[in-house]
């Protein structure tokens, strides 16, 4: 889903564009326009088809890349834009642009070892790293073993698939492993796109997936709905506090509420190895990117009533697609944020 | 009365060719602006690729094209692999497209009944027209992983210099490079070698419709005189068919290799996209526009303008190619006396 086919996506947004061209000359209907992160699409085009029905305001969302979306909103093109990756504090404040977290997902790191199911596998954050580093070459590593006491690896060389195309699962993935491996931070560092030491790269989430599959011995990373869709075996992490835990919505929920929401500003977190018990270490959010002082301000105030009505209304939509809504002390936080820094 | 006529009449006639003159004017000015519209827009897009590019071409200098590495997190770029797998990938293409094209032509005009040239045909072209991303998804689904379990054990074992039994083959031991080209330790059906065969299936429709086309207007009378005297319908074909049409196979030849050159979807789907430099065919790649569509989406500052960067590279590779084109055929027409 996250650049589910860009293609794909792009194919799905002209269509609502055509769609909103021939209907929405009816009645006062105002169309706002967004563009950017590929993560978003699915759930923001589910949200906007339950506004729509509701108010007959339409929402145009161009899944067209994180950078893009930036870019776009940056030279006032569109009235929101969407990206995987936060902005600085500096960037924010010279283009005069606040931002605002709007749904969770997870990121899953998943295999294809003969015999083995979702679950089964046990890794850490630091073994994971070596894996990725090309360091651990195969799945009977004794490091790997000491973490997999009772289950049997065969001796199977590990093929690391990673995405080829820049995206917000690959800063995300890549933001986690910096954070469990001086080494990683050293050497690749994170980003949409880095310089893999090892590996395989495969385009979107399809692409990994279908290397995974195809290849024995592999593992590699995609968002928790494309594999869950997929059926493909994942892996469970040791997290922050140090507990294992398997991916799933409560503990994608655990980490968006426990990460420190509190002292950032402008919400500049990302969640990646949250504190919490039950948290998922690899837990991702998108940030909505507006203008403070809105160049349209009826698009705007059109705009803060779909995502005001997205936070308190679209979890279940969220929830059919494998996202989690945002936390509720999170929500109130980002609505006083609104009141606060944008004019409406 | 006639001489009236006639004084009324030449007016008339200077009339029409003035304004024939002047038809003739406008439609040659439409004729030469469609023509410079070609001449503009290709001026244009490289020199808006070369201007975008212009960052990476002015920090990397020269050592953007001789650099094989590729950072985002350091923002250090080199553009050796994706040229290089470009070229690869190509020329593999027309290895195997070239000879199959050649047959697939010759069948069609020589040999097959008549009943069967024309469905044969049409297949071909109706296969020139299918997009290339369905070619992709073939390529990642069905092909690669056929590959990986049937064809890559067996050119590994016995061409390469890394068997999965330790054991090399002579011909991996003997004949230099074979072994390296066909080196490989990944059970993984994406890379170069997968790529280039299905760019020659992409390929294979173009250069075969040209060159069935071309081998059509060679005069019958040519080939039935040879006949005629004995000749067997290879020797008629390699004798008669081939230096009749041989500027045109070869310009048809170029056309598949300029499609595989700007390959994207099919390529970015199978090469395996690894931005490392390997002798072997059978490790993944990348190619200048499987990295454009990887990454363009994502990129800014330094990173898009070494993508501008790739781009313009790829408009003077595929100048190059065509220059190259273009010096072998006067060469073949220098050696026959034209």
């Amino acid at each position: 889903m996250l650049t589910s086919s860009k293609y794909f996506s792009r194919i799905g947004t002209s269509a609502v564009f055509a769609a909103a061209s021939l209907f929405g000359m009816s009645a006062h209907a105002t169309d706002i326009t967004g563009a950017g992160s590929s993560f978003v699409y699915p759930v923001l085009s589910k949200w906007s088809a339950g506004y729509a029905e509701k108010t007959g305001n339409k929402l145009n969302y161009q899944s067209v890349g994180s950078g893009a979306g930036v870019a776009q909103i940056k030279e006032g093109t569109i009235d929101f834009g969407a990206t995987d990756a936060p902005l600085k504090a500096e960037d924010l404040a010279s283009f005069k642009l606040g931002q605002f977290p709007v749904v969770v997902g997870g990121i899953v790191p998943v295999v294809n070892i003969p015999g083995i199911k979702a679950d089964q596998v046990k890794l850490d954050g630091e073994t994971l790293a070596d894996i990725f580093l090309g360091k651990i070459t195969n799945w009977n590593d004794p490091k790997i073993a000491a973490l997999n006491a009772g289950l049997a690896l065969p001796a199977k060389k590990i093929t690391v698939v990673h995405r080829s195309d820049g995206s917000g699962t690959s800063f995300n993935f890549t933001n986690y492993l910096s954070k469990v491996s001086k080494e990683w931070a050293d050497k690749v560092k994170f980003g949409t796109a880095v310089e893999w030491p090892t590996g395989v790269g495969g385009k979107g989430n399809e692409g990994v997936s279908q290397y995974v599959k195809q290849i024995q011995g592999s593992i590699g990373y995609v968002e928790y709905a494309y594999a869950k869709k997929n059926a493909i075996a994942w892996v469970d992490l040791k997290n922050a506090a140090g507990q294992f835990v398997t991916p799933s919505a409560d503990s994608f929920a655990a980490a968006a509420a426990t990460a420190d929401w509190a002292s950032a500003k402008d919400f500049n977190v990302i969640m990646t190895n949250a504190p919490g018990a039950q948290a998922w270490p690899i837990t991702a959010t998108t940030w909505v990117v507006m203008y403070k002082t809105p160049k349209n301000a009826e698009h705007s105030k059109v705009a803060f009533e779909f995502f005001k009505w997205a936070l308190n209304n679209g979890q279940n939509d969220a929830a059919s697609l494998d996202y989690v809504a945002l936390p509720a002390t999170l929500v109130q936080k980002i609505q006083a944020y609104w009141g606060s820094e944008f004019k409406h | 009365m006639q001489a009236n006529e006639a004084a009324a009449a030449v007016p008339i006639q200077e009339v029409r060719a003035h304004r024939d003159a002047r038809d003739d004017r406008l439609f040659g000015w439409l004729l030469k602006g469609c023509a410079l519209l070609v001449l503009a827009s290709l001026l244009g897009a490289a020199g808006a690729t070369l201007w975008g590019g212009r960052d990476a071409f002015m920090h990397f200098g020269f050592g953007f094209l001789t650099s094989s590495e590729w950072n985002p997190s350091d923002d250090v770029y080199g553009a050796l692999v994706p040229v290089f797998g470009t070229l690869i990938t190509s020329f593999i293409a027309l290895f195997i497209a070239v000879p199959v094209s050649f047959g697939i032509a010759l069948y069609l005009s020589e040999v097959a009944p008549p009943w069967l040239r024309t469905p044969v045909s049409s297949a071909i072209e109706l296969l020139a027209g299918i997009p290339s991303i369905i070619y992709g998804m073939w390529g990642l689904f069905v092909f690669a992983p056929f590959f990986a379990d049937h064809v890559k054990p067996w050119l590994t074992s016995y061409l390469g210099n890394q068997p999965d039994d330790g054991k090399v083959s002579w011909v991996a031991e003997h004949i230099p490079f074979i072994g390296r080209m066909f080196g490989n330790d990944n059970p993984f059906g994406g890379s170069v070698l997968t790529a280039g065969i299905v760019l020659a299936i992409m390929i294979i429709p173009f250069i075969s419709s040209v060159m069935r086309e071309v081998f059509q207007t060679v005069p019958t009378r040519l080939k039935e005189s040879a006949y005629a005297l004995g000749s067997s319908t290879w020797e008629v074909v390699w004798d008669i068919v081939l230096p009749y049409t041989r500027s045109a196979v070869i310009g048809g030849i170029f056309l598949g290799l300029g499609r595989a050159l700007g390959e994207t979807m099919a390529v970015t789907f199978i090469i395996g996209n690894k931005m490392k430099l390997s002798p072997s065919l059978l490790d993944p790649g990348a190619s200048i526009a499987s990295t454009i569509a990887n990454q363009f989406g994502e990129a800014a500052g330094l990173q898009k303008s070494a993508l501008m960067a790739l781009a313009f590279l790829l408009f003077v590779v595929t100048f190059i190619v065509l220059m190259i084109a273009r010096l072998m055929l006067r060469r073949l027409a220098h050696k026959e006396g034209r």
